[in-house]
């Protein structure tokens, strides 16, 4: 053609041939067939096979290191069944997994921390209930109550995956021994020995609630926590689910128990300043002074232990370790409050069921647990596969029938409630405000 | 670090299609403002030919074959502008008198809470701060430094000093300034403000935890950033009064003030009021700074930060909507005298 024959129509048609060429490069997609298949450390995965060179996406929260161990723990799955996972995990996943599926752009399975956003999705229609392989798989696997919390209108939709648990404290062994205090078994004790140490010179506690979006959630568990002790954990039930309101007396008392660690500035916060740095320190610094004398006991869940720098100690005569946070009243037993994440699907496609019935399964889990640094409530997972010290005794705790445990309250919430007027309001309160406006606050924001 | 080239080959392969595509389309759009106009323009060539030769007058240039071709290429903007602008904002109005989940219709019902709720007002109070503060100050400062330095020795550096911050990001300025603000108990001050008060014998405050003392220290982050901007324009068109004007004034015997407020200030209103107006749009818009900051905490949060957190992380799509609506109501009057400025402008 007469036209072309200036450079810049040779653009013109490299980008045409371009075009054509990106249009014939979409048909050799790569159906690599898994060359394990058949072999012996296969044959756990005989029942998911069928499924070769199809694709599962999960999206989740999880990053970076930890992320990485969550592909490997399913590297012999993929390989042996041929189904590729396709991991995305997102900082922000709360606020995107909604904007993803009302775009019509869900991921085949979602590792959901919120049992409240579990209940929002199931309510909108949107999440499949599990297939039925699934389903059995999950029942022989895990507790009950851990199942309550997947269901929504008596469909359950949600794996427990993860879980950790958050009734614990934690210390320098260290330090303890050195100044001669011992590990508080009883509310009382624990009172009595912050004082002894605020005598001594040392902020006996720190804390930290910020944290980016989330600010706010660490003292919601503090509240949550105490209430459990003070309260039968019906009460906890009602009050997570309104059936009392979020301001009810019983409600106001646990936290001002917690207000009397919290916002006691002989207390607070080691190594940090007035009680008011508790809003500004982000929750991943907040419990380090510990491992360096400048405070003595930091209330926190299992996972922190991943948060001491390399080469911290963690165990019972280490630099850190944990105690159980002690019952108010030794009666009533002792409970424990614990969270974890929820495998959910949007898609029933038969290999997004196998994935998900996979991850419910022994050899997930146990495959999980040997990487390290990781806990669950599913009861097939092997003690001896779980290394570090507090990762064991939280599977003790979570594998104990006898115990009374209880989710999170702040994520069984509406988000609205949950993840928001809550958190909010717990930021306000350690800057100040008293309780009963807060909880007032909270209470008026739940329709 | 290794890399394995063969196992991150998924990812090289969508590269090379993203390339591809780029080429495909960047290329498809140049062949076609290459041979459209091309093809016109022979057409002509041709009609000119043919008249000259058969003598008979040339025919008149017909607009309709202009008005399709330039119809041809408004299409793709209207499009898009359809799809990415219209249709979201009928979609965020309707939304906005629906409840949390987008099933029923509640009526005003979330304007009533916007209004009703103390802790909206708040928000509500705080983006007003912010709109009255940030232009004004903004502009004042970018003014005051630009008469300051003009024609002044080393104006280029002064003036890149200011305009320095505009290269900075919303995100990475509040980063910045929260070193600035940042609090140590006891120990060094590690937060430059602090630091200064301790060095004056003063106690170290937590800054950005007293309301409302924060949101000004907010808003001073957005000046710092905008400040440049204002300078720069307004700076332009100060360079921009014509020379004999300010000739014939000096001849006059104006004092320094009577310059400013004669002969400068008139001549450059009209970048005075696009400056104020760029700075009260995105104004209304700040969302990077508080979130970063302080994260709508401690009373702090404007409408667009608490947009985004009743919408996308609590699921109220019905409150988040409603004041999406009301940002978009306050944009209008803004926009309006914008357009009204500029239409009396290119009549007078």
């Amino acid at each position: 053609m007469a036209v072309f024959t200036r450079p810049r129509q040779a653009f013109a048609i490299a980008g045409v041939l371009g075009l054509a060429l990106s249009a014939t490069a979409c048909g050799t997609g790569d159906d690599k067939k898994s060359d394990n298949a058949g072999s012996a450390e296969c044959a756990a995965y005989d029942k998911y096979e069928g499924h070769d060179g199809k694709k599962v996406s999960i999206y989740a929260s999880i990053r970076d290191a930890e992320a990485d161990l969550l592909e490997r723990s399913w590297s012999q799955f993929t390989d042996c069944t041929g189904i590729e996972i396709d991991y995305e995990g997102n900082a922000e996943f709360e606020a995107q997994l909604p904007v993803r599926v009302d775009g019509g752009n869900a991921p085949d399975l979602a590792f959901v921390p919120q049992p409240g956003l579990v209940k929002r999705f199931a309510d909108a229609g949107k999440l499949k209930s599990l297939g039925a392989d699934t389903k059995t798989m999950a029942e022989q696997n895990l507790p009950a109550d851990w199942l309550k919390y997947g269901t929504v209108n008596g469909t359950l939709y949600g794996v427990p995956l993860g879980a950790n648990v958050k009734s614990f404290v934690w210390y320098s062994p260290k330090l303890f021994k050195e100044k001669g205090w011992a590990v508080p078994t009883s509310w009382d004790d624990m009172i009595k020995l912050s004082d002894t140490i605020a005598a001594s010179g040392v902020k006996p506690w720190c804390a930290g609630i910020e944290s980016g979006d989330a600010t706010g959630w660490p003292a919601t568990d503090w509240i949550e926590d105490v209430l459990l002790r003070t309260q039968t954990p019906e009460v906890y039930d009602q009050w997570t689910t309104h059936a009392i309101p979020f301001n009810d007396p019983r409600i106001v008392d646990a936290v001002n128990r917690a207000g009397t660690i919290l916002k006691n500035e002989k207390y607070m916060n080691g190594g940090f300043g007035g009680v008011k740095s508790i809003g500004t320190t982000a929750f991943g610094e907040a419990g380090l002074p510990v491992t360096t004398g400048k405070c003595a006991m930091h209330r926190q869940a299992s996972f922190y232990a991943n948060q001491f720098p390399e080469g911290t100690k963690v165990a019972e005569d280490g630099d850190a370790f944990a105690f159980y946070f002690p019952a108010i009243d030794p009666a009533k037993g002792k409970p424990v409050l614990g969270a974890g994440e929820f495998v959910v699907a949007y898609a029933d496609r038969p290999e997004v069921q196998a994935v998900q019935t996979y991850l419910a399964s022994s050899e997930y889990v146990n495959s999980r647990a040997k990487l390290g640094n990781w806990v669950t409530a599913n009861n097939k997972l092997d003690i001896a596969n779980v290394a570090s010290p507090i990762d064991k005794l939280s599977v003790q705790i979570l594998q104990d029938k006898s115990g009374v445990f209880r989710f999170d309250g702040s994520d069984l919430m509406p988000a609205a409630v949950g993840a928001g007027t809550f958190w909010k309001g717990m930021v306000e309160w350690i800057n100040g405000k008293d309780t009963a406006p807060v909880l007032q606050g909270i209470e008026s924001s739940w329709k | 670090m290794e890399f394995d080239f063969a196992e991150e080959q998924p990812k090289f392969l969508m590269l090379m299609y993203g390339l591809i595509a780029f080429v495909a389309v960047v290329g498809g759009l140049l062949l076609l403002l290459d041979v459209v106009p091309a093809w016109f323009a022979r057409r002509r060539e041709a009609q000119l030919v043919a008249a000259s030769v058969s003598g008979t007058p040339l025919p008149r240039r017909r607009k309709q074959g202009e008005g399709l071709f330039a119809l041809f290429f408004l299409l793709p903007t209207l499009l898009l502008l359809m799809v990415g602008l219209v249709v979201p904002a009928i979609r965020t109005t309707l939304l906005s008198f629906m409840d949390a989940g987008s099933n029923n219709w509640v009526g005003l019902r979330n304007y009533d809470w916007m209004f009703s709720d103390s802790s909206i007002v708040r928000v509500l109070i705080n983006t007003l701060v912010w709109v009255v503060l940030v232009p004004l100050v903004a502009t004042a400062f970018g003014l005051i430094y630009a008469v300051l330095v003009d024609k002044a020795r080393f104006e280029a550096v002064a003036k890149s000093l200011i305009f320095l911050p505009m290269a900075i990001s919303f995100v990475g300025a509040s980063i910045i300034w929260k070193f600035v603000y940042a609090y140590r108990g006891d120990g060094d001050q590690i937060g430059l403000l602090n630091q200064i008060v301790v060095s004056l014998g003063g106690e170290p405050k937590q800054w950005l935890l007293e309301s409302p003392l924060n949101t000004l220290l907010l808003i001073v982050i957005m000046i710092w950033i905008q400040a440049g901007f204002a300078m720069v324009v307004l700076s332009a068109a100060i360079k921009a009064i014509p020379g004999d004007i300010v000739e014939a004034a000096r001849l006059d015997g104006v004092s320094p003030w009577q310059m400013f407020w004669r002969i400068t200030m008139p001549s450059i209103r009209p970048a005075l009021i696009v400056v104020a107006v760029t700075l009260t749009i995105a104004t209304l818009k700040v969302f990077d700074i508080v979130r970063t900051s302080t994260n709508g905490n401690y009373d702090t949060s404007v409408i667009a930060s608490e947009m985004y957190n009743q919408a996308f992380r609590y699921g109220q799509n019905g409150q988040g909507s409603a004041l999406a609506v009301f940002l978009f109501v306050l944009v209008i009057p803004v926009v309006i005298y914008q357009i009204r400025n500029l239409r009396q402008q290119r009549e007078g």
